[in-house]
């Protein structure tokens, strides 16, 4: 571990990202109301809420591209504690030419040095040091394929071992299970819970389905209506926490181990409901 | 043309000099156009390159009406092109169709009245053809070491910020949470790109300048898979192109159909062309060998 993280685990004693009274008003819209949580070293939360209902907007916050209108965000007790080197991130997932000439390599040493003026010098240390993280995250066998010819579970890979290689004491991801079938769903799923515990950093993950995150998030941040419920999954995914959240009625179902949130009747302007046949059969989508 | 026809009555040192001249700006030329060229592929920006060279005639056309060497129009012309696009933003579809429906077709009306104002008031000939195809035994000796400091001071931009241009160009989104600058590095890039288009219009003329900005890339990132790789494998490319087609028009003074010499521009693009369609020819043969 480098001494920037150790002096962030001493500094913060376990609390290490705190979201405090965040609202986000861009333009006539507002984005989030009031939005406050904290999360500690090494802990894995996720952050769920529909299309639109603020996750990405929230992820830049933290990350400080964007603005806040009210309230603040402390990394280890700080409000800009040299966030961009404490931080990893890993983007909603972009369109990639094939013909980008950027070995899945390459992109991983640019996490270590992506933003410095100047040509880089080649090292045997940054070499072996790339190599090694790409073997954490299980993608040596395609580390000298071009990351635009790569499947997008490898492509996640990559970005999540491009974000890890600073040893960064918190990493967020955005949609990183989106468009991944089912099998890659997994691994990457996997490969969080590992690097988290492994490396004792704190993972912030959005996604629009739960599901996929049920076996491996400590806590749950939900999102609608720019409004946050934030606690244990089993006090949060339930239907008076969310009805209030929503602020109609919706039913919480369990069903064969998945969690589906309904919008139920009655609800004066109801949730749109979207009905898709996955892998696993039907999902239900919230969108409001 | 005149130092063509020396070179071939009486060998001597001023005909050299022309050769010498065009191959040095054909050295400057390549190695520039293929440093900024590869950012300009993967970054998808071939249009501003384009619009560069469209305004770039203008400033061309009108700097020999005023008397000055077009050197300095094309400069003037595609950097004050690149202050537009970095101010009006160029990754907005819309401001693009836009640019190119209007500012771009009013930049060449422009270059045409300022052509032919050149060819009526001045005596130089050939000053349409210099300006819109370039004529790279007719450059003055003059103007080298302008191109040449101009040429190095737009390498060392692009080298300067190879890493946060390299990783802006995967995605803007990785590069601004690593904290990079991303209007500033935007900015430098355009600067180097028109710097280069500057160049590459002195070389080949305002209408072909694109060809060894573009092509070379192009060709180069079909077969390399590493950035630095194909920047190498670009400049090769075009400096063969820039070196083989000084000397076919040198030796085309011999050849048919009259006698005469045909022009530079025409050797440079077409070996460009070559050169890409056999870089497709061959990674297209390798592609398919290695899915099966």
């Amino acid at each position: 571990m480098s001494s920037q993280a150790d002096a962030l685990t001493v500094g913060a004693v376990g609390e290490l990202l705190a979201v405090a009274g965040v609202g986000v008003t861009i333009g006539a819209q507002r984005i989030l109301d009031d939005v406050s949580f904290t999360i500690g070293t090494g802990e894995l939360v996720g952050l769920i809420g529909s299309n639109g209902a603020g996750k990405t907007t929230l992820l830049r916050v933290i990350l400080g591209l964007q603005a806040t209108s009210e309230g603040e965000v402390l990394l280890a007790g700080s409000p800009r504690a040299q966030r961009a080197a404490n931080i990893g991130y890993v983007p909603q997932k972009f369109e990639l030419d094939a013909d980008m000439p950027v070995r899945a390599r390459d992109l991983v040493a640019l996490g270590i040095d992506g933003e410095r003026y100047g040509l880089p010098l080649p090292s045997r240390a940054r070499r072996e040091r790339v190599s090694a993280m790409l073997r954490a995250v299980d993608a040596e066998h395609f580390a000298d394929a071009r990351i635009g010819e790569l499947s997008g579970g490898e492509q996640q890979r990559v970005l999540i071992a491009h974000a890890l290689i600073q040893q960064p004491a918190l990493l967020l991801l955005d949609e990183p299970l989106a468009n991944l079938d089912l099998r890659s769903e997994q691994e990457v799923v996997t490969l969080l819970r590992r690097l988290a515990r492994e490396q004792g950093i704190a993972v912030l993950i959005s996604a629009h389905d739960i599901n996929p995150l049920l076996p491996i998030m400590d806590r749950v941040v939900y999102l609608a209506g720019g409004h946050a419920a934030v606690g244990p999954t089993d006090e949060v995914v339930r239907a008076d926490v969310l009805s209030a959240l929503y602020g109609h009625h919706v039913d919480v179902l369990h069903l064969h181990g998945r969690v589906l949130v309904v919008a139920g009747p009655g609800g004066e302007r109801g949730a749109d409901l979207t009905l898709a046949h996955g892998p696993q059969g039907a999902e239900l989508e919230v969108r409001d | 043309m005149s130092g063509v026809l020396h070179a071939i009555v009486e060998p001597g040192f001023f005909a050299d000099n022309a050769v010498q001249v065009a191959l040095a700006v054909g050295t400057a030329v390549a190695l520039l156009c293929s440093a900024v060229g590869v950012f300009t592929v993967i970054r998808g920006q071939s249009f501003a390159a384009h619009a560069m060279s469209d305004v770039g005639a203008t400033g061309g056309s009108g700097a020999v009406l005023v008397g000055v060497a077009p050197l300095w129009g094309f400069v003037a012309m595609t950097v004050a092109a690149a202050t537009t696009m970095e101010a009006i933003g160029i990754d907005r579809r819309r401001g693009r169709d836009l640019a190119t429906g209007i500012v771009l077709a009013a930049g060449f009306g422009l270059a045409a009245l300022f052509l032919y104002w050149d060819s009526t008031t001045t005596s130089i000939s050939g000053v349409t053809n210099e300006i819109l195809f370039g004529e790279m035994f007719a450059l003055s000796p003059g103007t080298l070491p302008a191109i040449i400091a101009l040429g190095t001071v737009a390498l060392a931009i692009v080298a300067g910020i190879y890493r946060p241009l390299l990783l802006s160009s995967v995605n803007g989104e990785l590069a601004a949470a690593r904290g990079v600058p991303a209007r500033v590095i935007g900015a430098l890039y355009l600067l180097a790109l028109a710097a280069a288009v500057a160049l590459s219009c002195l070389a080949t003329g305002a209408i072909l300048s694109t060809a060894l900005l573009i092509g070379p890339a192009a060709a180069a990132l079909r077969f390399t898979r590493r950035p630095w790789r194909a920047i190498l494998a670009a400049a090769a490319t075009a400096l063969a192109a820039c070196w083989l087609g000084v000397l076919l028009a040198y030796d085309s003074y011999y050849w048919p159909p009259y006698q005469h010499g045909w022009p530079v521009s025409f050797f440079i693009v077409a070996l460009v062309f070559v050169f890409y369609l056999g870089a497709r020819a061959g990674t297209g043969t390798l592609r398919r060998r290695r899915t099966v």
